[in-house]
């Protein structure tokens, strides 16, 4: 039922463990050609170890991966020639100016020397970094560099990516131009492999999400599955008098709690900002006065509490 | 925008060639690459050419008038052994060029690549070579302003430069294993101090080893240093060729050998960090 061939990404029972410590304990998992999964999880849940061993990196101590059909452990050579990589650490050579890199990647895709630069080029141009082109990668910003980097992973346009914390670091505006550049590729066809420690990234840009948890994955579904697993969005409003605590909560309704030290009360805004206006409506009419107000969104260490019972660390 | 990003025509340039001419291309790049991380740090450029001046003018200057060489000058005696103290210290730069590729993120993305293996190392062992011919070059240039008199024919300066290439070689291939196997960049400095030092002054590079204790001289006289040296001394000024070429040949030869395949073998099982 499950054909690998028509999938961009098929991995199965996949095991490793460096020394006696246990990374991955059998992980299963299948991206569709075109689609985006997002593996979510903390520091050390094995995010980075399935990225390279899926890159023939490193080795599996167990399982099968395969990549469009491929082998990853038969033929790591062909897998090669079937996937970009962009890793947490910007894998630039940042004596080279910006254009060298993506020339010297080009000629090593055996792309030969007129199409590199040609595909230099128009990478530059793409990933905004035309100004930059020639001056020493080594002295990019945070940002810049990590575009650089996935814009060398794109130099042979390959149908598999995978991404491992790619905006890990950065400022939000850059982060905001990482994940259009993203959304451009998904638009564009290629199968993505994303991992991050950030619901928000998940959420907004993959099909499915993974959640990794000491090696193993402990929840599977699309950002809407599990989000309403963990709940929605709260608005919090922080009042400037104490006295309307009561009347406010009768009038926001169930499923709202209460910290009266704070003069906070926290609502579960689940139809967005459709609920946040009603709320405020409400709040107006009764002439209750507000000192502050925010929207959270539930963290990762929410949906870890909320699947595991324990917190992130 | 959306076709610029993963439109390219690949195909037809991939396939067209053997994977000889893909060996050769991939090492090409990585040549050129590392000729750019020599060419473009100013540290590396200044020692490409202050130190060969200095050695040559040091030596000559504080050694020569202390040091009995029997029948030739100093200064004859000294080019050879000074020249191939520099190639083996300029061979450790290769081991310090691949622990700093090691220590960054570059290194997973050229392994990701369908490149050949070996191509990452025959860059900076390549590299190397020519950074060492050009301190060669200026270094005799200044030896013979100091009073070199070399003997020399036009074949035997080419047989110099050969024997020179061979142990660069074979010194470079070492010591991009050693680049490989060393926990960090900091690490491999130690090479040149524990190996690099030892070999070279426990050697006929500056002085006659008939003066050493026995241990040593025996130890000076057989090992690989001494032997490119005194070849080479032989072929400069004329002294006795014994069989110091042949055993050049087959160390430099047995250390690429050994080293090269080795190097290509742990490069594919390391990783970054």
């Amino acid at each position: 039922m499950q054909d690998k061939n028509a999938h961009g990404i098929v991995v199965k029972g996949l095991l490793k463990s460096f020394e006696n410590l246990k990374v991955l304990e059998g992980i299963d998992f299948v991206v569709p050609k075109g689609e985006m999964l997002a593996l979510l999880g903390p520091n050390g849940a094995g995010k980075t170890t399935t990225v390279r061993i899926l890159s023939t990196l490193i080795k599996a101590n167990g399982g099968e991966a395969y990549i469009e059909g491929v082998d990853v452990f038969k033929d790591p050579k062909k897998v090669r020639s079937l996937i970009g990589l962009t890793g947490q650490y910007a894998a630039i050579d940042e004596q080279l100016t910006g254009r060298e890199n993506l020339v010297m990647i080009g000629e090593l895709y055996h792309l030969g020397r007129k199409e590199s630069e040609k595909r230099a080029q128009i990478l530059l141009e793409q990933f905004d970094l035309l100004e930059a082109a020639n001056r020493k990668s080594k002295t990019y910003s945070g940002g810049m560099k990590r575009r650089l980097d996935l814009a060398l992973s794109l130099v042979a346009t390959p149908p598999v990516l995978f991404l491992d914390e790619p905006t890990t670091g950065l400022d939000p505006r850059a982060r905001q131009a990482m994940w259009n550049v993203i959304e451009r590729l998904m638009k564009d066809g290629v199968t993505i492999l994303l991992t991050t420690q950030y619901l928000e990234e998940a959420d907004k840009l993959a099909n499915r999400v993974a959640v990794l948890d000491h090696g193993r994955i402990i929840a599977q579904g699309t950002p809407d599955e599990l989000k309403s697993k963990v709940g929605s969005d709260t608005l919090e409003l922080f009042l400037k008098h104490e006295k309307d605590m009561t009347r406010t909560m009768s009038l926001v309704g169930p499923g709202a709690k209460e910290n009266r030290e704070e003069k906070l009360i926290s609502v579960p805004v689940d139809k967005g900002l459709r609920d946040v206006k009603r709320i405020l409506e409400l709040i107006e009419k009764a002439n209750i006065e507000i000192e502050t107000m925010s929207i959270e969104k539930p963290t990762l260490d929410d949906v870890f509490l909320r699947l595991t019972g324990h917190h992130t660390h | 925008m959306n076709d610029t990003l993963l439109s390219i025509d690949k195909s037809e340039h991939t396939r067209k060639h053997s994977r000889l001419y893909w060996a050769l291309s991939d090492s090409s790049v990585m040549i050129r690459r590392s000729f750019r991380h020599i060419f473009r740090n100013l540290d590396q450029l200044l020692s490409l050419f202050l130190q060969p001046i200095m050695f040559m003018l040091l030596f000559r200057y504080v050694f020569g008038g202390a040091i009995d060489t029997g029948g030739t000058s100093y200064v004859n005696f000294l080019v050879a052994g000074i020249l191939i103290q520099m190639a083996a210290f300029g061979a450790t730069t290769t081991s310090l060029s691949v622990a700093t590729d090691l220590s960054k993120g570059i290194i997973d993305r050229l392994k990701s690549l369908p490149i050949v293996s070996s191509a990452v190392m025959t860059g900076h062992v390549v590299a190397d070579l020519v950074r060492n011919l050009i301190s060669s070059v200026v270094m005799i240039l200044v030896a013979l302003l100091v009073g070199f008199r070399p003997v020399a024919s036009f074949t035997d300066w080419l047989l110099i430069a050969g024997l020179l290439v061979l142990f660069t070689l074979g010194f470079s291939w070492l010591s991009a294993v050693v680049g490989l196997l060393a926990k960090s960049v900091e690490a491999v400095q130690w090479f040149g101090f524990v190996l690099v030092f030892p070999l070279t002054f426990a050697s006929a590079a500056f002085v006659p080893t008939e003066t050493m204790p026995t241990f040593l001289r025996y130890f000076a006289e057989n090992q690989p240093v001494t032997h490119v040296i005194e070849a080479m001394r032989a072929l400069m000024v004329g002294t006795d060729m014994g069989n110091h070429g042949l055993m050049t040949v087959i160390w430099s030869l047995g250390l690429v050998a050994v080293f090269m395949p080795l190097a290509t073998y742990l490069f594919r099982r390391k990783v970054s960090k």
